[in-house]
């Protein structure tokens, strides 16, 4: 604990980059006079405005996917590809968590803030990596993770994080100390619900999906007003009784439709529309007993912030019999004047969406798919029967983890290119009934890898968002779960599942530099600047490690 | 009254004890049919489907296993795992909760459904397996069993009580139809496998055995004469890979059908000492 506000403070004004760094000066002397006029304090509230212009101060990194587009893109570039061979470690910080650690930190104002399995929070120095406080909450031997007992990140916002747990509360961290300032069950675990998701800030919300597709939940996305805990409102990702889309699910199966919400969405200032993706629908390997559409699952929902209200939505695919999570981050990009959303999907798909009005675009494969040969009129995939799983199971590709996953995708506007972690995998897709039970895991049946479709390959893929185009790729020695940063230094940064943390050239996608860290990365890296020094941290084993110029 | 008394707890207890011994749902038409959508929930990934092994984990078709020797032991098993190998404890796979007692009862009523049809059976001659392993077969050259062998393959030692008959004969004649797994490394996925592995240094030299461990940029070789050598791969003047195993394809001219059932016959026999 650092219960010492005066240090707070001066390490606050410390974070400022300097000249090295690609900051207009506008904004630096904006930051002299804020100083000047409301005293060191003002660095500590992070803004629903900085959030907004988090562009404007790449010494932060303020919110999961490091701004608002969902970009993952640092326009930092003292550490660039004329001397990223000469990157060398900063610090480690120790976890002393176990499992698959998937945080993304966020770093204001000198702070670091980040999280690590079983419920765990932290603040460290982002200079050097020492904490500053510590929280964990204990967790209740009856929760219900599906994948692991993860979490992705905070969001933050004036001055508290916020964190959702494996018993699905939704909880608000004093940024300074760790205590906490409010608490909320947002549901029951002991039903599947859970929150592994990191939250996104916006304006004075804090918006949150839930996991627990393979526990027949009923999926939602909160928002909590970030000052009191409030619940705001809740958007149900399957339909009730009377409202739209409820008919897409037969007789009593939309209470356990599933449909989670556990991946970190993107927002639009311009247009006030948060875009948030669902996963898969309950039981996720058997469409028998929920005919029809099912949605929202595996569906892209853009809704206004301030009322929850559905704007238009977007189904990749329907009626999912093979655990395709729709989960990916949705990527805001401007092409030509157009207002797009580009999404690598679990499907195998590269989807290219106007984000003004939610229609299809274009869809492409990126990776090995075989389970559609046709598009609808919308030229969206059609799932052929072939693919839909039998007792027995057959082979079908992509596999159950997907062409993609929650790996964060990066999108560099100086390369005008999406970069994906992908992997090449199939699998035996079999069905049989289950009767669900109240927090049981729901799969009606499972997958299994096949032999016939090995080995499984893992790439790093640079695709052309509007054409849809493979520039270039990296062929990892086996399949990653690493996200990926791109940097205005001509870099794109990845890890690997043999614990490897690389450098890439951004064009070329050869590496330039690496790092054996001893631990599988599950986390997307991201980047920072303090003192005036880059640095780029990363997740791998049960630490942070964070990488910088000599 | 009182010595009555205790001596109906001491039965009941006694009976509970003996419940645990075997299976309770031994009997019950519906608990392997129950056991087999939880199997395909919780083992299939590994053990595949039908139990017949999965690559990861071993065939469970087999009557003897080499880990357990009843339903009790099977019951240990399951909810606690096995320490130093990839089975994990129930409910510690970061899939939920787990199953209930009933649940891992019904799966291990399946399983004993799934042996009642595996019925191929070795006929083979042991003794003279154990000398075709050792001798003209050269299996011992790559392959160790208790402590004597070579290195550069899998250990066959306990082979016997994990993979079926007709998936060893494949073995013998298709080695390169499923290589075997190798390293398993806490934080993949997958384990590496017995693939071969040629490099040329950059003085010329060149180097083929099987890839122990690999990433992006190094690798860990045994080649044939079982020395390490540990790359990186920067350095080569050429690397390759290929799922092509080392292991030469025993067809039926170098080993007939007898033999090879002998060699079967005799790696069925073997226990872990």
């Amino acid at each position: 604990m650092n219960g010492n506000p005066k240090a707070f403070h001066r390490e606050d004004c410390e974070g400022k980059p300097r000249k090295a760094l690609r900051t207009s000066n506008y904004f630096r002397l904006a930051a002299i006079v804020c100083t000047l006029f409301f005293g060191f304090h003002i660095y500590a509230q992070v803004t629903p405005e900085r959030l907004v212009g988090s562009g404007k101060e790449p010494q932060n990194w303020l919110m999961y996917s490091g701004d608002y587009s969902g970009r993952r893109h640092s326009s930092l570039d003292q550490i660039n590809n004329s001397n990223a061979k000469t990157i060398v470690v900063k610090w480690v910080y120790q976890t002393g968590a176990s499992g698959k650690f998937e945080t993304t930190p966020l770093v204001a104002d000198g702070i670091f803030y980040a999280t690590a399995p079983d419920n765990r929070a932290f603040a460290l120095d982002a200079r050097s990596g020492r904490p500053i406080w510590l929280y964990q909450r204990q967790v209740p031997s009856d929760i219900r993770p599906c994948c692991g007992r993860v979490n992705r990140g905070v969001a933050i916002l004036g001055d508290k994080v916020f964190f959702g747990t494996l018993d699905a509360h939704v909880i608000a961290l004093d940024a300074k100390t760790g205590a906490v300032r409010w608490d909320v069950e947002a549901a029951d675990h002991r039903m599947g619900y859970s929150f592994t998701v990191s939250p996104l800030a916006v304006k004075n919300l804090i918006i949150i999906g839930v996991s627990g597709g393979e526990y027949g939940i009923r999926g939602f996305i909160d928002a909590y007003d970030a000052e009191t805990g409030q619940r705001k409102w809740r958007f149900y990702t399957v339909p009730g009784p009377g409202e739209a889309g409820h008919d897409s699910w037969k007789g009593e199966s939309w209470k356990v439709g599933g449909a989670p919400a556990w991946n970190t969405g993107t927002y639009d200032p311009t247009t006030n529309q948060i875009f948030w993706p669902t996963g898969n629908p309950a039981p996720s390997n058997r469409g028998a007993g929920r005919e029809g559409d099912n949605l929202y699952s595996n569906s892209l929902l853009a809704l206004n912030p301030d009322s929850g209200k559905l704007n238009w939505y977007f189904q990749f695919t329907k009626h999912d019999e093979h655990d395709w999570d729709a989960t990916q981050v949705p990527i805001l990009i401007e092409k030509d004047g157009k207002k797009l959303i580009a999404q690598a999907n679990r499907n195998g798909y590269f989807y290219v969406i106007d984000r003004t009005s939610g229609k299809l675009i274009s869809a492409t494969p990126y990776g090995k798919t075989t389970w559609s040969d046709s598009k609808d009129s919308e030229g969206r995939p059609v799932a052929n029967k072939q693919a839909s799983p039998t007792l027995e199971g057959h082979t079908v590709c992509p596999g159950a983890l997907g062409a993609t996953n929650f790996m964060a995708p990066t999108y560099d506007p100086q390369t005008g290119l999406v970069y994906v972690t992908a992997r090449d995998q199939c699998d035996i897709f079999s069905t049989a009934p289950q009767p669900y039970e109240a927090g049981h895991a729901f799969y009606g049946s499972a997958y299994f890898p096949s032999e016939e479709a090995e080995p499984y390959l893992g790439f790093l893929k640079a695709i052309d968002p509007i054409t849809g185009e493979i520039k270039q790729k990296f062929q990892h020695t086996s399949p990653t779960w690493s996200g990926v940063l791109s940097t205005a230094g001509g870099l794109v940064f990845s890890g690997d599942a043999e614990g490897n943390f690389i450098a890439f050239d951004a064009v070329s996608l050869k590496p330039l530099w690496h790092f054996q860290m001893g631990g599988a990365v599950y986390a997307g890296p991201m980047a920072y600047a303090v003192d005036g020094k880059e640095y780029v941290a990363v997740a791998a084993g049960s630490a942070i490690y964070t990488f910088g110029l000599p | 009254m009182l010595r009555a008394l205790w001596l109906g707890c001491f039965v009941s207890v006694a009976l509970l004890c003996a419940a645990q011994d075997q299976n309770p749902l031994a009997h019950d038409p519906n608990a392997a049919k129950a056991g087999e959508y939880e199997f395909r929930i919780n083992c299939a990934l590994c053990h595949g489907l039908g139990a017949r092994g999965g690559g990861r984990g071993p065939d469970l078709t087999r009557a003897q296993k080499k880990h357990t020797h009843n339903d009790a032991e099977m019951f240990q098993v399951i909810s606690n795992g096995i320490p130093g190998t990839a089975m994990p404890a129930n409910g510690t796979n970061g899939q939920g909760v787990g199953m209930t007692d009933t649940e891992i009862w019904q799966i291990i009523a399946y399983i004993r459904s799934q042996e009642a049809k595996a019925t191929a059976k070795s006929t083979g001659d042991a003794v003279h397996g154990k000398e075709i392993f050792f001798g003209d077969g050269n299996c011992s050259m790559c392959h160790m069993v208790n402590g004597k062998g070579g290195r550069l393959g899998p250990d066959l030692t306990g082979v016997g009580g994990s993979r079926t008959r007709t998936s060893l004969i494949d073995s013998i004649r298709n080695p390169s139809r499923r290589l075997a797994w190798g390293l398993t490394e806490a934080t993949k996925e997958f384990p590496q496998e017995y693939e071969t592995v040629t490099a040329v240094t950059a003085d010329g030299k060149e180097i083929q055995g099987v890839a122990m461990n690999e990433d992006s940029f190094t690798v860990q070789i045994m080649d044939q004469g079982e020395h390490i050598h540990l790359l990186e791969k920067e350095r080569l003047k050429s690397f390759q890979k290929s799922r092509e195993s080392l292991m030469p394809k025993y067809d039926p001219d170098v080993l007939s059908d007898k033999e090879v059932d002998d060699i079967v016959a005799f790696l069925a026999g073997l226990r872990a000492k």
